[in-house]
């Protein structure tokens, strides 16, 4: 059978008993064991819970009918997890050999509230160690490919959950962006990828990056499905000090969109900007106001990131000594090596003050810029990387050059804000092009309606990687 | 400015990692191209400005005592290693024996 695109789509078939939940697992699990010596997007493949979920699926279905659906809102959805997602019983690599292993003892919150939903698990999907990454090289299980042509990355570090989206292998996939690991591998994938708002989504039970640019957000194929699980993940749980249900922005009848000039010079590949401003026309077709508007700290985002970043990175990892669970200290990858040393480096005595400090100032800049334009426009928008998906191995000798990948994506973490990154269209060499959104803090519900008037101006069908 | 190799072996110290002798040659010029890249920070004026360490505005999140709800219990605590003794964990040696 050919597994459905959307939720809604999923949940109409087994309301009208097209197919049960258990046919979408076989259809799944077949095409995964088909793919994924290719793809390499799955490092672990669930089944047995699988079955166990669908079979539980099909029997409220057949007991509640479409009562079911209300009380659990993702039911039959098959999810797969970034594989930094603790998941009881299921072992969780985080895409390093340190945890080569490690069952957890217990789910994450943000995993255990789409099971509670009627989420189906599939897996878990591979990642660069520790999240470390723009392409999904770094992963200590070997990288994944883009499934629009093998020969280019998916985008990282959430690579894996990005191109099983993009294959059609899994329904939605969830994803962290501490600088972009969401966002930028749905742009290389052609799919849908939510970075929400720093507080909105609990980050318990997941491994750890940066504790204050770190995001919990998700994969999917359209706006509407994006929202449909935001509404699951979002919300306190009284495990992670950070999380507040602050009520949401509601969208204005008549929004206005910043194009901030800061996000187009130097460096930008002319292909992806000609997207950006054409998608940005789509909304002023539609009774959008455009405004230019300006973020001048920008260029200094990416040196604040890999500050603040790398130090939070080298804090987090100080845990992983092999005592309690996983290996020891020598199995770290390079990357993850390369982020350790760099954050004790800026954190260490006599360079305190002039990095870590500094940076933080800088932050405070940033965040201010920010604060203004939103004085002004709903939204921002902007591309997500300054190139369409670049070759395997371009950039994986160069750790500068890779960083630099992050560029336009690492300031909204910084400013904890949400984004969302739409599909948009293809370079002429068949790869997937796109664009970011961003809003103010919990301004999701503004972003979801952008996304909604987007799709529907432009007949937006999701597309489907065959390879 | 350039790391030396002597600071990288400080801050591998510190960081409880062992590097081979190829690594500490490839991180000295690695880590002084990326040190190297975010000094520009320098040129910002930060004077007054406030450091910002995390975006949510939250301070002192506290809970009700007793609301911890239930805690992990011991065996699924213990159930990542094999190195186990009368329900402990077993560490590393930390403290040299007196010679």
């Amino acid at each position: 059978m050919e597994t459905p695109l959307t939720i809604e789509s999923t949940q109409s078939g087994l309301i009208n008993k097209k197919f049960k939940a258990v046919e979408l697992v076989d259809a799944y699990l077949a095409k995964i064991n088909v793919q994924n010596s290719r793809l390499n997007c799955f490092l672990t493949i669930s089944e047995e819970a699988a079955y166990k979920s669908a079979k539980k699926v099909d029997r409220l279905i057949e007991d509640y009918s479409t009562k079911a659906f209300e009380d659990y809102p993702l039911l039959g959805t098959c999810v797969s997890y970034k594989d930094l997602f603790l998941t009881e019983g299921i072992r969780t690599t985080a895409g390093s050999k340190v945890l080569e292993s490690y069952i957890p003892a217990y789910s994450a919150t943000y995993v255990a509230r789409a099971d509670k939903a009627g989420a189906i698990t599939l897996g878990k999907t591979n990642c660069d160690a520790w999240a470390h990454g723009a392409s999904g090289e770094n992963s200590d299980f070997g990288p994944t490919k883009n499934p629009w042509n093998l020969n280019y990355v998916p985008g990282g570090s959430s690579s894996g959950s990005a191109a099983a989206v993009a294959a059609n292998l899994t329904l939605w996939a969830s994803g962290t962006d501490t600088g972009g690991s969401v966002r930028q591998p749905a742009n290389f994938c052609g799919v849908l990828g939510l970075k929400p708002t720093f507080g909105a989504v609990s980050r318990y039970g997941v491994v750890a990056m940066a504790s204050s640019l770190d995001s919990m957000g998700h994969f999917g194929r359209c706006t509407e499905d994006i929202k449909r699980v935001f509404s699951v993940t979002k919300g306190e749980d009284g495990r992670d000090g950070t999380v507040k249900n602050s009520p949401f922005l509601k969208p204005k009848a008549k929004m206005k969109i910043g194009i901030p000039k800061e996000y187009f010079i130097g460096g930008v590949d002319p292909s992806v900007e000609q997207r950006v401003r054409e998608a940005a026309k789509v909304f002023e077709k539609e009774g959008v106001e455009l405004t230019e508007v300006s973020l001048p700290h920008t260029k200094y985002a990416i040196s604040v990131y890999y500050i603040i970043s790398p130090a939070e990175v080298s804090s987090n990892l100080g845990r992983y000594d092999g005592v309690r669970y996983g290996n020891g200290r020598q199995s770290f990858g390079a990357e993850a090596k390369r982020r350790i040393m760099l954050g004790t480096y800026v954190l260490s005595a006599g360079y305190y003050d002039a990095y870590y400090l500094k940076a933080m100032k800088v932050r405070s800049k940033i965040i201010e810029d920010f604060e203004k334009v939103f004085e002004k426009v709903d939204a921002i928008i902007a591309p997500v990387s300054p190139t369409p998906p670049f070759r395997l191995g371009e950039k994986a000798s160069d750790p500068l050059k890779m960083y630099l990948a992050d560029i336009l994506t690492v300031a909204g973490n910084l400013a904890g804000i949400p984004g969302l990154s739409l599909p948009f269209g293809f370079s002429g060499e068949g790869l997937p092009l796109g664009f970011q959104l961003l809003g103010p803090r919990f301004s999701e519900d503004v972003l979801f309606q952008l996304g909604n008037i987007f799709e529907k101006a432009t007949g937006y069908k999701p597309n489907v990687a065959h390879i | 400015m350039k790391l030396t190799k002597k600071e990288v072996l400080h801050v591998a110290k510190l960081a409880k990692l062992s590097l081979s002798p190829s690594e500490i040659s490839t991180f000295e010029k690695q880590l002084s191209d990326v040190v190297n890249y975010v000094s520009e920070l320098g040129e910002v004026d930060t004077k007054d400005v406030e450091p910002t360490s995390q975006t949510t505005g939250l301070t002192n999140v506290f809970r009700e005592d007793g609301e911890g709800g239930e805690s992990i219990s011991s065996e699924k605590a213990l159930s990542g290693t094999e190195k186990i003794h009368n329900n402990y964990f077993v560490v590393p040696q930390v403290i040299t024996k007196e010679k």
